[in-house]
């Protein structure tokens, strides 16, 4: 399980980092590794060229604009969880990465290799799902920036050219002392979800004003369930809100495998909507 | 009498090296000119193979040569040798050691690439075309002996390896008598070994001088020489066959594998030492593993769940080919009736071919799995009965006063099967009190009321341990002092050198310290038998303490003419025989070894062999009986189906412990992998024989997150069969396992009416169960 | 003609200048190019944690990094965490007193990563140290004497 040899690149530049892209047709964005190394030990992954972003200036990064976090793709994912600003503003974020692999790998992992390899199964691709989080890309022709619900083209395709970059990723705050909870059901400790649920809430005097909750792993992209979101604003903060939203989980489209048939998955996103939301509504205070 | 070892919880000699990074595992020898192999494996389940064209891959620069079977000689492009012949092998289905015309699982073996480095032998196995011819693979068991189930071998006509039995007692007038009978079926599943090494092995040959030398990650490298050089047609003493630092075995590395005969005809034919260090992903696919078996089985019992009779079918697939002849079906129908004075038994395995990787023991071999089927049939009387499980149970033990018990069974050199000693009974209330059972349940009333799943299970087993021949020790004083100690068996991290020289050392009155122990060369001691079977502490251990009384028996003698004292008046204590009540009278165990081994000239003293060494083969007159049982605590949570096992108790019996330390280690280790078992590790095929699950994201092991804590408390009933009256506990810990945590779940999840009858358990499965239940329940 | 690459990294305090083809891991330079044997490769594929090292103080997968990222980084292995006149370190110490090892294979990735973890974490409970361990995978022990000599090491420490 040796990598096949390849020319390694090593850009100190965005700039750079790109014109490589432009360079060399077969190249492939070598970012925390934790992804993209095992594909390469296995030959799963053969490029004629690696690019390292790991020297390159000014990708990592955490600030606060007082409405939103941005954060560079180049992130490792142990600093978002030692960040202040993060564990303030974005308090799920770190409650969910704790589920990423183990610390060894958090201490190498990005969370823009993440978004860029774009497991359905991953936790970092919910969060922005839940946020609807914009990302920047940038390429030969300049920066654009893509919202969220745009980014996953097809299972773990994301939306960014062969000469693209993700540069950072935008994430809203919500209002202080807002809800939020995170509830995934994994096997084993560190491994991929089956499902995953995310959920933000916004509660004053008990009603629910604001919600928003993101799945992961029931389908080939993480996804919104709106629907559940729309029902769930004016409602208590109860359990019997949070069981009727879970219900409406159990509804979703969802994959089967090898491993897992879609009537699982759709019966986990129901349990682990509930527990999320159970979660955001205890910590929002508002919970009746 | 010198210090006491023996019952010590002594801290590992082994240890200082190993955590300090200092150990020699296969891979960590280089040698002078070492070259690298890759193999290139099948990735067809069942395939004929037209051509193969190496041209590509031999141009590659840094690669020395490409190997297919024809191009090895024409004496060696025969199958591999079958090490266990057994009468009812119908079929017997060795591989090549590289495919000849025909790849029946992906991971055979087809050729093999030797480069500079590993990483250019792996970029010349893309560089290899093999055109293949696909066939018809056979995966499932349940259909591979119908009429028109592909066959797993072309030139075959049918799937069926062979057939076997365990019978005895007069199963008829059971079930005629029987007030009830019941019926279980259910699947069983067994993983791979996983050591976190893998295999490798590197060989060196050298005609002119040591021979054929070789180096592999084993559990029984005398096994490796005998075949090796059997199939070369070569003299053992010529082939040299050394298991360094093992990372772990399990089981599947106590065979012999086809790179084992590849990589020293390639290192012979290009003249330099080659290295193969098998990959994870080369250990999915070509190390064996243990994998399904189902079972049909009826109990015959009376009103008060007294059992008398079991009955039933078993079928059990082999993989592809026979590595270890019918060690795995023979050692699961072997502990059959378990713990339990069941009189009659009669069960029967079809042993099927499937296009799958050989199949082999893992931890317990079929004993988890024979032990399985028994508690299976335990839960389902107590269930079908209303009679609590561990009433069941104490109704049917084999009892002390039954001891030595005959169950009808035989042991696989057909002596019959004994129970020597034991009190089972004692030990299920050990357990029970351990796993504080009596309040159980008040916990799961007041879980309940939280809306928590609490459920308890209990198993019992016996284990045949301690399987003969022998295994011999040679134990020699050096000029130093220092005692030089030598045996066969190779270790995986059981801890064996500290195990023997707490004997040696206890026996011949030296520090543990002052012991040089080296095990599992060959070239350093005559013959050896392996480390399976928890049989090395029964075998080593009585061999050790047998040639080290012997060593101080004759220092003694030899003492006692130096000091011209009575021999009655002398002790030894660390390294020193001293007359008692005379301290400064004494001689140094090496200068007696010298006076044993003297210079050109002069004389050994009268009245004595040279060298103050002796050699033993003393072991186990039959098999020690060990026995146990476990009490698993589970949580169940139905909005998701996940199981955790929240405490762990275990009672056993391994007889009279040497370092009470490595069993708990031993028994530790063994439940986890046994809980491993039960719910997590599942090698997927699909049906075209492609394994899906290849690297450790999709085969679960178990991980420290998720396992309980194990508790365990021992009794310690002396074997009456060796001299230390040890028994075994390398598998002690795996056997029960699975049972004690299915039976758990069932107790957890009563009121859905769940049965299982599959393991591993996974959640997706148990929530269909409960989701069942309660619908029924709601009808 | 293969990649290559001139690096310097210091391990275990000592600086090494190597050439090193660009493909090659972490993991393998160091068992490879370095004669250092005692990192061990599990699974190269990032979920065994046998290979686990300490870059920067960090415990990370030797197998998910290539040796060329290492340069101008300090590298700490195994053979690094014992002191220089071969004293143990409290962690060792604890795995030899509290049996936290068998066959020795995922003993480096253990107490490497422990040694960080508990840099971080120096009075952990049980379960903070079994999902510390949760990546690093052992076959032999059942995880008990490993948890034992963790929480023992963290005591030790703790009192120093």
């Amino acid at each position: 399980m040796k990598s096949a040899p390849f020319t390694y690149h090593d850009p100190g530049t965005v700039d750079e980092a790109i014109a490589l892209l432009g360079q060399h047709e077969d190249a492939k964005l070598l970012a925390g590794g934790q992804s993209l190394m095992p594909m390469l030990n296995m030959r799963f992954v053969v490029p004629d060229h690696v690019v390292d972003l790991n020297g390159v200036a000014g990708l990592a990064g955490i600030t606060d604009t007082g409405d939103a976090l941005e954060i560079g793709a180049m992130t490792r994912q142990r600093d978002l969880m030692r960040d202040a600003a993060v564990g303030a503003k974005a308090p799920i974020i770190p409650e969910a990465l704790e589920f990423v692999g183990h610390f060894q790998t958090r201490n190498r992992g990005t969370i823009g290799g993440s978004l860029c390899h774009l497991d359905p199964a991953a936790e970092q691709p919910c969060l922005m799902a839940v946020y609807d989080a914009v990302l920047t890309v940038q390429g030969p022709d300049g920066t654009r920036e893509v919202p969220f619900a745009e980014w996953p083209l097809a299972y773990m395709i994301p939306s960014i050219g062969p000469d693209e970059l993700l540069t950072k990723v935008r994430v809203p705050n919500w209002a202080a002392g807002h809800g939020y909870g995170f509830a995934e059901f994994a096997r084993r400790h560190g491994d991929f979800a089956i499902v995953s649920a995310a959920a933000l809430l916004e509660v004053s005097g008990g009603t629910i004003s604001r919600a928003a909750i993101a799945i992961g792993g029931a389908d080939v992209r993480p996804i919104r369930l709106e629907e559940a979101e729309a029902a769930l604003v004016g409602q208590a903060a109860n359990a019997e809100s949070f069981k009727a939203a879970g219900e409406m989980a159990r509804k979703i489209d969802a994959i089967s495998d090898a491993y897992v048939s879609s009537a699982y998955r759709q019966r986990l996103a129901a349990t682990m909507v509930e527990r999320a939301l159970a979660k955001a509504g205890s910590r929002a205070g508002g919970s009746a | 009498m010198g210090v006491r070892y023996i019952g010590a919880e002594v801290q590992r000699m082994e240890d200082p090296r190993l955590i300090t990074g200092h150990g020699r595992y296969v891979d960590d020898i280089t040698m002078q000119g070492m070259l690298h192999a890759a193999f290139l494996r099948a990735s067809q389940a069942h395939a004929k193979i037209r051509s193969i064209d190496t041209s590509r891959a031999a141009a590659l620069p840094g690669v020395h040569r490409v190997f297919t079977l024809a191009d090895f000689a024409p004496e060696y492009q025969k199958p591999m040798n079958q090490l266990y012949p057994a009468p009812v092998i119908e079929q017997n289905k060795t591989q090549y050691p590289l495919a000849k015309d025909e790849v029946c699982y992906v991971g055979e073996a087809v050729a093999v690439v030797v480069a500079d480095s590993r990483a250019i032998a792996e970029d010349a196995l893309a560089l290899i075309d093999v055109d293949y011819e696909t066939l018809p693979a056979v995966v499932n068991i349940m259909t591979a002996l119908e009429d028109g189930a592909p066959l797993a071998h072309a030139d075959t006509s049918s799937n069926l390896m062979g057939r076997m039995r365990s019978k005895f007692g007069d199963i008829d007038d059971a079930f005629a008598k029987a007030d009830h009978v019941f019926s279980a079926d259910f699947m069983q599943h067994r993983g791979g070994c996983h050591s976190m090494e893998t295999r490798g092995v590197i060989a060196r040959d050298d005609p002119w001088g040591e021979g054929l030398s070789l180096w592999t990650s084993a559990q029984s490298p005398y096994l490796i020489r005998r075949a090796l050089a059997t199939w070369l047609g070569e003299p053992e003493e010529r082939v040299r066959v050394v298991a360094p630092d093992v990372g772990g075995g399990f089981g599947p590395k106590a065979g012999f594998y086809p790179e084992e005969i590849v990589i020293p005809l390639v290192a012979r034919a290009l003249g330099r030492p080659v290295k193969w260090i098998e990959d994870r992903r080369e250990h999915f696919v070509a190390t064996t593993t243990q994998r399904d078996q189902h079972w049909h089985l009826e109990v015959a019992c009376t009103s008060e769940g007294k059992m008398l009779g079991l009955r039933g079918t078993v079928t059990h697939e082999n993989g592809a080919y026979i590595p270890y002849g019918i060690l795995l079906p023979n050692s699961s129908l072997m502990p059959l009736p378990g713990a339990y004075s069941i009189p009659a038994v009669d069960v029967g395995v079809d042993i099927v071919f499937t296009n799958t990787v050989p199949n082999s023991p893992v931890r317990g071999a079929g004993r988890p799995c024979g032990i399985y089927a028994v508690e299976r049939m335990v839960q389902t009387v107590s269930r079908e009965l209303g009679i609590p499980p561990e009433e069941v149970r104490r109704r049917n033990y084999v009892r002390p006063d039954q001891m030595p018990y005959k169950t009808g069974a035989t042991l696989r050199g057909g002596a019959p099967l004994v129970y020597d000693s034991g009190d089972y009974e004692a030990l299920l209330d050990k357990a029970l009190d351990l796993a504080d059972f009596a309040a159980f349940k008040e916990r799961q009333a007041a879980a309940r009321k939280e809306g928590r799943y609490l459920g308890i299970g209990i198993s019992s087993c016996i284990e045949d341990t301690g399987m003969g021949p022998y295994e011999g020790t040679t134990v020699r004083v050096e000029s130093s002092g220092k005692v030089a100690v030598r045996t066969g068996a190779a270790s995986q991290g059981q801890g064996h050198h500290t195990m023997i020289a707490m004997i040696v050392a206890e026996n011949l009155g030296v520090s543990p310290e002052d012991i040089l122990f080296e095990s599992a060369d060959t070239g350093k001691f005559p013959h050896g038998v392996g480390t399976i079977g928890s049989r090395v502490a029964a075998n080593v251990g009585p061999s050790a303490f047998d040639a080290s009384t012997k060593v101080r028996e004759k220092a003694l003698r030899l003492a006692a003419e130096v000091l011209e004292a009575s021999e009655a008046d002398l002790d030894i204590e660390n390294g020193v025989v001293r007359v008692n009540g005379a301290p400064d009278l004494s001689v140094t165990l090496g200068e007696l070894a010298v006076k044993l081994s003297p210079a050109s000239a002069l004389r050994v003293p009268e009245g004595f062999d040279p060298l103050l060494e002796a050699t033993s083969y003393d072991g186990s007159s039959g098999s020690p009986i060990a026995c146990g049982s476990n009490v698993a605590e589970v949580e169940v949570d139905p909005g998701t189906g996940e199981v955790r096992v929240l405490r762990y108790s275990v009672a056993h019996d391994c007889g009279v412990m040497i370092n009470p330390m490595i069993v708990h280690g031993q028994i530790v280790g063994g439940v986890i992998h046994g809980i491993g078992n039960a719910l997590f590790e599942r090698m997927i095929y699909d049906d075209q024989g492609q394994p899906l699950t290849t690297n450790y994201g999709e085969y679960l092991l178990p991980l420290a997150s998720e396992m309980p804590r194990v508790d365990v408390t021992h009794m310690e009933t002396p074997s009456p069969l060796n001299s230390l009256g040890v028994k075994g506990a390398g598998e002690g810990g795996t056997i029960p396992a699975a049972p004690a945590v299915v039976a758990a779940i069932e107790n957890a999840l009563e009121e859905f009416n769940v049965v299982i009858d599959y393991y591993p358990v996974d959640p997706q499965y148990l929530c269909e169960l409960i989701d069942k239940g309660a619908a029924q329940a709601a009808e | 003609m293969a990649d290559t690459r001139d690096i310097e990294v210091t391990v275990n305090g000592q600086r090494h200048s190597a050439t090193v083809e660009t493909r090659t891991s972490l993991g393998d330079f160091l068992r490879q190019g370095l004669g250092m044997t005692g990192t061990h490769m599990g699974c190269e594929h990032g979920v065994c944690g046998a290979c686990t090292v300490l870059l920067d103080g960090e415990a990370v997968r030797s197998c998910l990094m290539l040796a060329v990222q290492a340069n101008g980084h300090e590298v700490t292995t195994i053979e690094g965490l014992a002191d220089a006149d071969g004293t143990l370190s409290p962690l060792q110490k604890a795995f030899w007193e509290n049996y936290g090892l068998q066959c020795g294979f995922c003993t480096p990735g253990m107490l490497t990563s422990l040694t960080a973890f508990l840099k971080e974490n120096p009075d952990p409970s049980e379960r903070e140290v079994r999902e510390a361990i949760s990546g690093n995978i052992c076959r032999c022990t059942g995880y008990q004497g490993i948890v034992d000599a963790a929480l023992s090491a963290a005591k030790t420490m703790r009192e120093v």
